[in-house]
């Protein structure tokens, strides 16, 4: 199996501060990494970079092999096709209603005519396990898991080739975020995608990865399969694991 | 040793990187507009919330600027027994300049902030980046159908503006002034010529593209949560009222000129 998504030494300075210093990770086919790492860290930015959000000062963003940061805007727009997001709060557009959330790229980049886009929202809020009868409402009038229902829904009704979830459960209470967990595995599992998380939730990271990866100071530290997270052998993977605010990494305050 | 010019030198560089982001934001923008896709119902719904809902104001500003244009002018034309005059001034005010510039201000109040909210607290929630993640460019799904709205539907509020602003005066005029209805409007008329709407209608479509460009960018590149969208919104305000002034002089002495 190739590599749907690799990273090669992405370096990002914001504001002064080199945030990425030489990333490299990579993602394949039906294959599930998590990025670890505390606040702070460049998890986010590493993401951005990866979705062409934020252009890196230096490195590599391949696709399938093809280095997006070198392509001309309209051949990386289409390449952009081959992704869904799952942002953190959501990010559903308060101005629409929940279906044509989910229909979003149908309508607007694939042109699909609103009643088909509308049936494939419903279907796919099925599969979400997000009731019908909340297609017609805004998003305001949802609560927050249903929101992660919905920004799923969105993420995966053009059937991506690689998935993006930035801090998936954040802000849900533990049975929410264990049903968002499942539905990120079964839905990964379903469209045999590639999946790239970013979190710092561990029983997330436990459920969801094959593997994990740690970013620490702008450099991924360690990296292995989720079963050997216990066993790394790297004091600040460990520090990170078990929560303590001694060791390596200093908690900043 | 503290070099006493280098805060004039930052302040002129960072000055001339927002004149140039800014002339780099708004070519976007035109790009927008001018390529295809165009996405019509965005720019309709636009032109209802920019233009229609904006008339009330619009209508309530000019019937009150006519009506004390009028009043002033027959208190100062009376001094050398030129009251006389009164239809003709506030006409020529009312279309040439108070007419764009005001609906400008109150629409600089009202639409730029707007703008300028709605795309700034859309930049801080992530639903921007969502929406270049489901392949949609927001230049052309936000921000073109929001400048063209207020390109095109600013001079027509003018043109209502410069009706009701005149009729402002005609109603004081006729009433507390005891002018002849009839021969106010035939003087108002008579003297209006062509160039003085069509250069209220030209710094209207300017003023509008002013407008929205100015708050879109200040909401496209706000950032830092609430306090970030309430100086975009702020900003967004005082940039497109400092703008439309500076702008209205230029293009009055093109035209006189």
């Amino acid at each position: 199996m190739a590599e749907k998504l690799q990273l090669i030494g992405i370096k990002k300075m914001l504001r002064g501060r080199q945030v990425l210093d030489g990333v490299d990770i990579d993602v394949r086919e039906r294959r599930s990494l998590v990025i670890i790492g505390g606040s702070g860290q460049g998890k986010s930015v590493t993401l951005k970079c990866a979705l062409g959000l934020m252009k890196p000062d230096a490195g590599q963003v391949l696709v399938d092999g093809a280095d997006v940061t070198k392509m001309p805007e309209e051949i990386r727009a289409r390449v952009m096709r081959k992704f869904g997001m799952l942002f953190q709060g959501g990010a559903l557009f308060d101005s629409l209603t929940v279906w044509e959330n989910i229909a979003f790229r149908l309508i607007y980049a694939d042109k699909v005519a609103r009643k088909e886009a509308r049936e494939r929202a419903i279907e796919t809020m099925r599969k979400v396990r997000l009731a019908p009868e909340f297609a017609d409402v805004r998003p305001i009038e949802l609560s927050g898991g249903m929101q992660k229902r919905a920004g799923l829904a969105r993420a995966i009704i053009a059937k991506p080739d690689i998935l993006f979830f930035d801090e998936p459960t954040t802000g849900l209470d533990p049975i929410t975020a264990d049903a968002i967990n499942d539905l990120i595995v079964e839905m990964v599992k379903e469209l045999g995608c590639a999946a790239v998380s970013i979190t710092h939730d561990m029983t997330s990271a436990r459920k969801i990865a094959d593997e994990i990866a740690m970013l620490q100071d702008g450099k991924i530290v360690w990296r292995g399969p989720t079963a050997s997270l216990d066993s790394s052998g790297n004091a600040m993977v460990e520090q990170f694991v078990a929560g303590r605010a001694d060791g390596p990494i200093q908690a900043v305050v | 040793m503290i070099n006493p010019f280098a805060p004039i030198g930052r302040a002129t560089i960072a000055f001339c990187a927002e004149i140039g982001r800014f002339s780099a934001f708004t070519g976007r923008a035109a790009a927008a507009i001018v390529s295809p896709p165009l996405f019509i119902g965005q720019f309709l719904r636009q032109c209802l919330q920019i233009g229609y809902y904006s008339l009330p104001v619009i209508g309530i500003t000019a019937v009150f600027i006519g009506a004390a244009l009028a009043l002033n002018i027959y208190v100062g034309g009376a001094r050398f027994n030129a009251e006389q005059f009164v239809p003709n001034i506030v006409v020529l005010g009312i279309t040439r300049e108070l007419g764009p510039v005001l609906a400008g201000l109150m629409l600089a109040g009202r639409v730029s902030a707007g703008i300028a909210a709605e795309i700034g607290t859309m930049r801080v929630t992530e639903q921007i980046d969502a929406m270049s993640t489901l392949s949609t460019d927001p230049f052309r799904y936000l921000i073109g159908p929001r400048v063209l709205a207020a390109t095109l539907t600013l001079p027509i509020l003018v043109l209502a503006a410069d009706i009701i602003g005149v009729m402002g005066g005609y109603l004081v005029a006729v009433n507390s002034l005891d002018f002849n209805g009839a021969a106010y409007l035939r003087n108002t008329f008579d003297f209006l010529e062509t160039e003085d709407v069509v250069l209220g209608l030209v710094k209207a479509g300017v003023f509008g593209f002013i407008i929205a460009s100015v708050g879109a960018y200040q909401g496209y590149y706000s950032n830092g949560g609430a306090l970030g969208v309430g100086r975009a919104t702020t900003n967004a305000v005082v940039g497109s009222i400092v703008l439309i002034l500076a702008v209205n002089y230029l293009i009055t002495a093109f035209f006189v000129n």
